[in-house]
């Protein structure tokens, strides 16, 4: 297996109007394998979108990567890199999909004329070589009949349609990485079902690494290796994915399930998580979920660090420290 | 106030159909988008009728279309009696004070410049449901039957979370004491541990004041938690109308079987021969002649009769299915 990213203890800051910064992403770690899916998975404000943004470098200010952290993809620094060397890593070798295609296509612009421009931002071919790959990617993509949306411009496609054109865009480059935040969230189901196939189609053939960052536990169950479960800026769960649904440990991990709606299985009456998701000005401390989790005790007051459960499954709560 | 019969379904809707004719200088001649293309359903009292579908299919346009706040094109809506389409003004604001509608973004349905405790108060001051006295008291049992701190009365909606915003939402439906509430894809923008609390807080209030809903929704799973029938939209039309649990059990539209398997599943052990649709929904200001969704339809039996014939909604077992040969459709996987 070969190890294409290695995020450690990244943090995210922002000032708050007072000039004290405070972090929506506090001490993430995780790696990604080559040909590997892993999946980023949180309710909003819990930092996972940060998380991908920090990877390409693209935190906003005042935001900032704090100077602790590092990611290294390959043996490149991300975190030391400047200029044009930075512009290498983005769309060349981390390519990037959003919810919302229609905001990241560029409305007057034909879709042939936007994959080409990325294949000759980084590759030294002819227009008309350009156009021929752009007419294979809308194929790879299943765009049916691809010569003459070549010539289309954004609005005359459906949002399918449109995300599938923005995978063609991100793969324009043969990224190693492909990070797809909330892909299929703005999507119909049916045809949610056919990106992620696109998507897992593109994984098998390429050896390419997805990090899928989505809320959606349904999605996570069907297309990732593993999982990571993000709240209030830490990663409190992480696990194969099997593994993590077979065994949820962690107390938000067993919330978030008895939380979600099913089409199989007895008809139940839902177990909400009580209260909210509070704001990344105010994580509390100790264990971030205390002051919602059923089963808080005594210690935890104190942090917990993440404890293994079993190989490659880890949870920060301190009930992982008894045997269970 | 008249009191209302107790006897048939609160609503009856019939062939309701609505069509919009694009205007303007340039677009006289296209043709019009026939987003509700005769729906007929019942809703009875105190029960949920669940209207599911994918965006486009015209499921909003029947609630809107209910309540007047889009005009029908033609059809009728019978609530507690009264025929809704013929009524003027005057009349329908009285009567929709039995018939609300909560919406998936109650942020844009709030002003943004009143407190959230004006908000909830302006139904009650203006249909003049309680003494000016009253009122702090009155929004004050609202906002705690919703499970909000009366406290918050004071606050202005920006200050609240999205999950709260909808509880305000549906406190402000809840003052004028409907009937009838039309639930418009009310938890499609909230958080999951967020949803189940709006779901969870949906079905108590239906138990505790005997409030019927349309509940508007393109998530099945979500759909199942709150209503016991379900009607499927695909073009304007009903496919598929059945009690939920049946409805999931032994899906009898192409269509429907779809839209189920598409559903993901937070159960990585499921191993699934999914049906993934072909294709996009074609346009609604030309649909597909025949059955509409024939061009996208797997049915092993898809004939010409499909091509050319428009399927009636009829009953096959303990479901209604508009399919010419919905006693055949292919079971999904099993469980």
């Amino acid at each position: 297996m070969t190890r294409v990213l290695e995020v450690e203890n990244l943090r995210v800051s922002f000032p708050d109007g007072s000039g004290r910064r405070f972090r929506p992403v506090d001490g993430v770690t995780f790696t990604l394998d080559r040909g590997e899916t892993m999946a980023l998975v949180g309710e909003s404000g819990c930092g996972k979108s940060l998380t991908s943004l920090a990877l390409l470098r693209l935190i906003p200010p005042p935001g900032r990567i704090e100077p602790d952290s590092s990611i290294r993809l390959g043996g490149t620094d991300v975190l030391g890199l400047e200029g044009n060397a930075l512009r290498q890593i983005r769309g060349r070798r981390i390519g990037m999909i959003f919810q919302d295609p229609m905001t990241s296509l560029n409305p007057v612009l034909r879709v042939g004329d936007q994959i080409g421009e990325g294949i000759r931002a980084h590759f030294p071919v002819s227009k008309a070589e350009a156009r021929e790959r752009s007419l294979r990617l809308l194929q790879e993509v299943g765009i049916p009949d691809p010569g003459s949306r070549l010539d289309a411009y954004p609005h005359e496609l459906s949002g399918g349609m449109r995300q599938r054109v923005m995978i063609a865009i991100a793969l324009a480059a043969e990224p190693e990485i492909l990070v797809a935040d909330e892909p299929t969230t703005a999507l119909d189901v049916t045809v949610q079902a056919q990106i992620l196939e696109v998507l897992d189609r593109l994984r098998s053939s390429r050896g390419m690494a997805v990090l899928l960052i989505t809320h959606d536990l349904g999605i996570v169950a069907g297309r990732a290796d593993r999982v990571a479960v993000m709240y209030a800026g830490q990663i409190v769960e992480e696990a194969p994915t099997a593994r993590l649904f077979a065994n949820p440990s962690h107390p938000y991990t067993q919330g978030l399930f008895a939380s979600v709606p099913r089409i199989r299985g007895p008809a139940r009456r839902l177990t909400p998580i009580p209260g909210s998701v509070p704001p990344a000005t105010a994580w509390p401390s100790g264990c971030r979920f205390r002051p919602r989790c059923l089963k808080a005790f005594d210690k935890c007051v104190m942090e917990p660090p993440l404890l293994p459960i079993e190989p490659g499954h880890r949870a920060r709560c301190w009930l992982a420290e008894t045997p269970r | 106030m008249t009191a209302p019969s107790s006897a048939g379904p609160l609503l009856e809707v019939r062939d309701l159909i609505k069509h919009y004719h694009s205007t303007g200088l340039f677009r006289a001649s296209a043709p019009a988008v026939r987003a509700v293309d005769g729906v007929s359903f019942d809703v009875g009292r105190g029960e949920t009728l669940a209207l599911v579908g994918e965006s486009g299919c015209g499921k909003s346009s029947v609630g809107r279309t209910i309540l007047r706040l889009q005009e029908p094109t033609s059809g009728s809506a019978v609530f507690e009696g009264i025929d809704l389409f013929p009524l003027d003004r005057a009349e329908l604001r009285r009567l929709r004070r039995r018939m609300q509608i909560i919406f998936q973004d109650p942020y844009s349905s709030l002003n943004p410049r009143m407190t959230v405790g004006a908000a909830v108060a302006e139904g009650l001051e203006i249909h003049r449901l309680a003494p000016p006295k009253e009122i702090p008291d009155r929004v004050a049992a609202l906002f705690e039957e919703v499970g909000l701190d009366p406290s918050y009365a004071g606050r202005y909606p920006h200050e609240f979370s999205g999950g709260q915003r909808q509880r305000i939402g549906i406190a402000r439906a809840l003052a004028v004491q409907p009937s009838f509430i039309v639930c418009d894809e009310p938890v499609s923008a909230l958080d999951v541990s967020v949803q189940a609390q709006v779901l969870n807080l949906l079905s108590d209030l239906q138990r505790d004041r005997g409030l019927s809903y349309l509940f508007i929704a393109h998530d099945l799973a979500v759909v199942r938690q709150i209503a016991r029938r379900v009607a499927v939209m695909y073009l304007g039309r009903i496919v598929e109308e059945a009690p939920t649990e049946p409805l999931l059990a032994e899906p009898r539209h192409p269509y429907t079987v779809a839209l189920l398997s598409a559903v993901p599943e937070p159960d990585p052990t499921l191993r699934r021969s999914r049906i993934v649709l072909r294709g996009d929904l074609p346009s609604p200001s030309n649909p597909p002649a025949g059955c509409p969704f024939h061009p996208r339809c797997f049915h092993p039996r898809k004939d010409q009769r499909c091509v050319s014939e428009v399927p009636r909604l009829r009953p096959v077992g303990v479901t209604s299915a508009a399919c010419h040969y919905a006693e055949e459709t292919p079971r999904q996987d099993a469980p």
